[in-house]
């Protein structure tokens, strides 16, 4: 009995495993296929467009963005119920949400730049009042008798189940023109994005700039809004760009590595949901995302946390060890705890503080390159290399030994005393 | 009619004004210090919290949910702020990674939760259901007075006004450090302040709002009273005290016109089914801001009212 | 010519200077921007921190207040952790520092300066109110009081956070760069009431950015760059290696000249 079960839970966790990999490597068949690629598509394009906003620092511009989308849905729908059709029709809900997102962005440009309030607030108000208007349209939808089964919650969460052929086909065709055009401005939206004073000043044209980077931020949301639910677009926009950035410090490996986390992102949330029932689409991509996110946030090289903190150990070592032989020099008590802890673990004092031997002589050393430093600092002829100086990097990499000799004629007349 | 007013009517204006008030006063501080948009963080992580407090407690009820939805911010909170500091990423982009992501984790649990065969009602997370909060035993204005009546009373109620006082008492002890440490931090820190306790302790305050309040008003719905009282209030004034007046003001407004309109405005047009209360609030609040930015003597930047020019 | 390790000054010297800072190392990332900083501000002097763009002395100040974390080095007020003086130390931060269109009047920014005294819950007597204006009136801004912070000048606004300041009635006085963009009349008025204070026997450190009027406003100079160049007598430290050791030679000399010459 006992056997038998787990016979059978082993035998699930098996066909789980080989679903997961049918479905990575696009064996679910032609709807499944669709649907990862259109969602890596769509990831591809909501990465590198995210990423002109996160460098501007307005990454939630893009909240704002989703949020005003849902007066516009729940109109559109209406609307076309009013003429008669059907309310669903994909391509109206579109433009009403685009239409209604545009006119959020306008409110929140005006606010921002007629009033005294923040970029911050602006996004808040905006975002929560056409929420609130949707949310109001909504249930005006749900007195309408044609309106009971409307199903435009999914445009809140997502769809829940899978993704359907033809939003599929809308996602990667949709992301693809996106992709195409941010390829297509990405040097002024560079331009913009760090340094917009410069860019104003080279004669571009600002306004039209920033205009175009939340346009397709827009179109993003707009063509990605039925399948991953307007709360989480936001994540395609924000975390593959944020992930990116611990990666490179050149804004074109930033873009490209931020289409590529977002494209991952797509792809594998879409084949993972592809393998049972329950797993919605929009929430294993983010999901996804935010695991790369993760892994960029603790392993990448220089920007990363393990790196970084590695890094910082090391260099307050080096500080610590480098005062503390300096006051030794000085014939100074050293009050830190955690200096006379590294020192002591350096063999550099005995237990009771006392210097050791080698300590003495590294304190020489050190209190000899100190005076050599500041004989360069004061003396004109070695300004470049006094430029350098910071209370740590050791003389001899900055001069060669025959100048650290001219160096030392300086110092004789009190080495002799 | 009067006693359809007590019964259906005035428990939940009154949860409507303290949900309003509760948010608007710590959202006044959150504005200046800007860190308006935590507010739409926690909002946010008030899903994934609900769900699972219900995937754990496995039950419906009020209490675990709380409970998880205060877990949910608070973790979202310390969340960005280690996200924004290890990672030194500017904070608004720490938030969106953090909310989007818990978000999507409470999605996916929430479809684990429904396959199941349990249905958790999302919509009232996510936008509230005011009208429901009815007080049954109010038979008239003089069950105020009635002990036996009063007992009926909505629980939503008590609870609501019991953190609007909470936060009401927070912000008037702590008034004058929160002043000082939102206009020059490093100045406060020198008068021996300890303004990261401070400014955490703010966001756990607005924590406490926003999970209190979205039981009634829902959870998205409440950022829209972070925000747009006291920003309206912002363009309306130049001193902080009679900012937080002028916020108060507007949010107790919004409340009351939000839910009048909500209920009564279809009714006027002909119409039989109400309108959500929520979601009518957080309009009428945008609509009063619309009206501050045109018009509120303190709208433009520079500190200029009325036209007269700095020097 | 051979240079003593400077800025080692003696421990036992410590009871008594206002403000010393032993070992204060802070750093940015990879470099530090103040090292191994040792130096002892002299009591009832006025002493101005000097050094180049970037040489650390804003931080230096800052960190010694802890506003931001060192990453080494002790810091004490006569003689007694810097947290127990508090009450005892005004500080003038700079004036970009803030967000100058928060709402709030003059009046109400000077009277942050009594926050020691007024506590969480402290009422505002008549008494308070007094001297907030006198204050005012000592900077010159009395017929402000009721302005919006955000319609004052740069040097308006420099003039009310001294007098913030001052409210504070403090034995020490640490300014980050007030004279930083202010106006002429501004930068004698500072200068007037600095004076004052230490006419009064108080003291004053203030960072400071300009060579050539270091010998007329204050006593005692520290020069600094990176690590502690000198502290003493201005004609003492401004000596030749000294300014070639914090700026490199062709400025200092220059701006020696100009100091000569004006």
């Amino acid at each position: 009995m006992a056997g038998g079960w787990r016979w059978r839970k082993w035998a699930a966790r098996r066909q789980g495993k080989i679903m997961l990999w049918q479905a990575l490597t696009l064996q679910l068949g032609y709807n499944a296929t669709l649907v990862t690629l259109g969602a890596a598509m769509l990831g591809v394009a909501a990465g590198a467009t995210g990423t002109f906003l996160y460098l501007g620092k307005r990454a939630l511009v893009s909240d704002a963005i989703s949020h005003s989308t849902l007066p516009g849905v729940v109109l559109g729908f209406m609307v076309m119920v009013a003429l008669g059709g059907e309310g669903r029709f994909l391509p109206g809900l579109m433009l009403g949400s685009a239409v209604s997102a545009g006119a959020g962005l306008l409110v929140l440009t005006w606010l921002t730049a007629r009033t005294r309030l923040t970029e911050d607030a602006a996004i808040g108000a905006v975002l929560s009042v056409f929420f609130g208007l949707g949310i109001v349209l909504l249930t005006v939808v749900q007195g309408m008798s044609a309106g009971r089964q409307a199903g435009l919650e999914t445009f809140l969460l997502g769809a829940t189940a899978g993704m359907l052929r033809e939003e599929a086909v809308v996602i990667a065709l949709g992301g693809a023109l996106v992709l195409g055009l941010v390829m297509l401005l990405r040097r002024p939206m560079v331009l913009v994005a760090f340094d917009p004073g410069y860019a104003a000043g080279q004669g571009m044209r600002l306004r039209l700039v920033e205009l175009a980077m939340m346009g397709l931020a827009l179109a993003i949301t707009v063509v990605g809004l039925k399948v991953v639910g307007l709360v989480l677009i936001v994540a395609l926009l924000i975390i593959p760009p944020v992930a990116a950035r611990f990666w490179s410090e050149r804004v074109g490996v930033v873009v490209v590595m931020a289409g590529l986390i977002g494209g991952s992102a797509g792809y594998a949330g879409a084949a993972l949901s592809a393998t049972a029932p329950a797993l919605p689409t929009g929430p294993l991509i983010v999901l996804v995302a935010f695991a790369l996110f993760l892994l960029s946030l603790l392993l990448a090289p220089g920007r990363g946390v393990l790196a970084a903190g590695l890094r910082h150990l090391r260099f307050q070592r080096r500080v610590h060890l480098r005062q503390g032989l300096l006051a030794l020099a000085g014939g100074q008590p050293v009050y830190e705890p955690l200096t006379l802890r590294l020192m002591r673990r350096a063999g550099l004092v005995r237990a009771d503080g006392v210097p050791t031997e080698a300590g003495r002589a590294m304190a020489a050393r050190a209190r000899l390159d100190e005076r050599r430093w500041q004989m360069l600092r004061s003396d004109p002829a070695f300004e470049a290399a006094a430029a350098r100086y910071d209370g740590l990097t050791p003389l001899a990499e900055v001069l060669t030994d025959d100048q650290i000799a001219a160096l030392d004629r300086g110092l004789r007349p009190e080495a002799a005393v | 009619m009067e006693q359809d007013f007590v019964m259906l009517s005035l428990p939940p204006l009154v949860i409507g004004i303290c949900a309003a008030v509760a948010c608007a006063l710590p959202g006044n501080f959150l504005l200046l210090r800007r860190q308006a948009l935590i507010g739409d963080a926690i909002s946010h992580v008030v899903l994934p919290g609900i769900v699972a407090a219900f995937l754990l407690a496995g039950v419906v009820a009020t209490g675990p949910m709380m409970l998880g939805a205060a877990v949910a911010a608070l973790i979202a909170a310390v969340l960005i702020e280690a996200i924004r500091r290890l990672g030194r990423i500017e904070p608004g982009a720490a938030m969106g990674v953090v909310f989007t992501a818990m978000f999507a984790g409470g999605v996916l649990l929430l479809e684990q939760s429904s396959a199941s065969g349990v249905h958790l009602d999302v919509q009232h997370a996510l936008y509230g259901n005011l009208e429901s909060l009815i007080w049954l035993d109010g038979w008239g204005w003089g069950a105020l007075l009635d002990g036996q009546a009063l007992r009926g009373l909505p629980p939503e109620l008590l609870r609501m006004a019991g953190v609007m006082l909470a936060v009401a008492a927070f912000t008037a002890l702590f008034w004058r450090a929160l002043v000082l440490s939102t206009f020059d931090e490093g100045f406060a820190r020198t008068q021996g302040l300890h303004t990261g306790a401070l400014g955490f302790a703010l966001v756990a305050v607005a924590a406490v709002a926003a999970v209190a309040a979205f039981d009634a008003v829902g959870s998205i719905i409440v950022i829209a009273m972070f925000i747009c009282p006291p920003a309206a209030a912002r363009l309306m004034t130049n001193r902080m005290g009679r900012q937080v007046a002028w916020s108060l003001g507007f949010a107790v407004l919004s409340a009351v016109l939000g839910y009048v309109l909500a209920g009564y405005g279809p009714l006027w047009l002909g119409y039989q089914n109400a309108l959500s209360a929520a979601g009518m609030i957080a309009t009428v609040s945008g609509i009063i801001l619309g009206f501050a930015a045109l018009l509120g003597p303190c709208r433009h930047p520079g500190g200029a009212p009325r036209g007269r020019g700095a020097e | 010519m051979a240079l003593e390790l400077v800025g080692r000054a003696r421990i036992e010297d410590a009871v008594e200077s206002p403000l010393a800072i032993r070992g204060l190392t802070v750093s940015y990332g990879e470099k530090p921007a103040v090292f191994s900083v040792d130096v002892q501000f002299q009591r009832g002097q006025m002493t101005a921190i000097v050094g180049p763009n970037g040489a650390g002395k804003s931080t230096l100040l800052k960190a010694a207040l802890g506003i931001i974390r060192p990453l080494s080095g002790q810091v004490t007020s006569y003689g007694r952790p810097l947290d127990e003086m508090r009450a005892r130390i005004a500080y003038v931060p700079q004036r970009a520092s803030v967000d100058w269109d928060f709402p709030a009047r003059v009046c109400d920014v000077v009277m942050m300066g009594l926050y020691r005294d007024l506590g969480l819950l402290g009422r505002v007597r008549p008494t308070h109110r007094a001297r907030v204006t006198a204050c005012l009136e000592r900077v010159g801004m009395a017929g402000f009081a009721g302005r919006q912070i955000g319609q004052l000048s740069g040097g308006q606004q420099q003039r009310v956070f001294l007098a913030r300041a001052l409210a504070q009635d403090a034995d020490l006085y640490l300014l980050d760069e007030p004279f930083a963009g202010v106006d002429a009349a501004t930068e004698k008025a500072i200068i007037d009431v600095l004076k004052a204070l230490k006419a009064q026997g108080r003291t004053v450190v203030a960072v400071h950015h300009d060579l050539a009027t270091v010998p007329d406003y204050f006593d005692r100079v520290f020069l600094i760059n990176t690590t502690a160049i000198a502290e003493g007598p201005v004609a003492e430290v401004f000596t030749p290696a000294h300014l070639q050791a914090a700026y490199g030679g062709r400025l200092a000399l220059a701006q020696m000249g100009g100091a000569a010459a004006g």
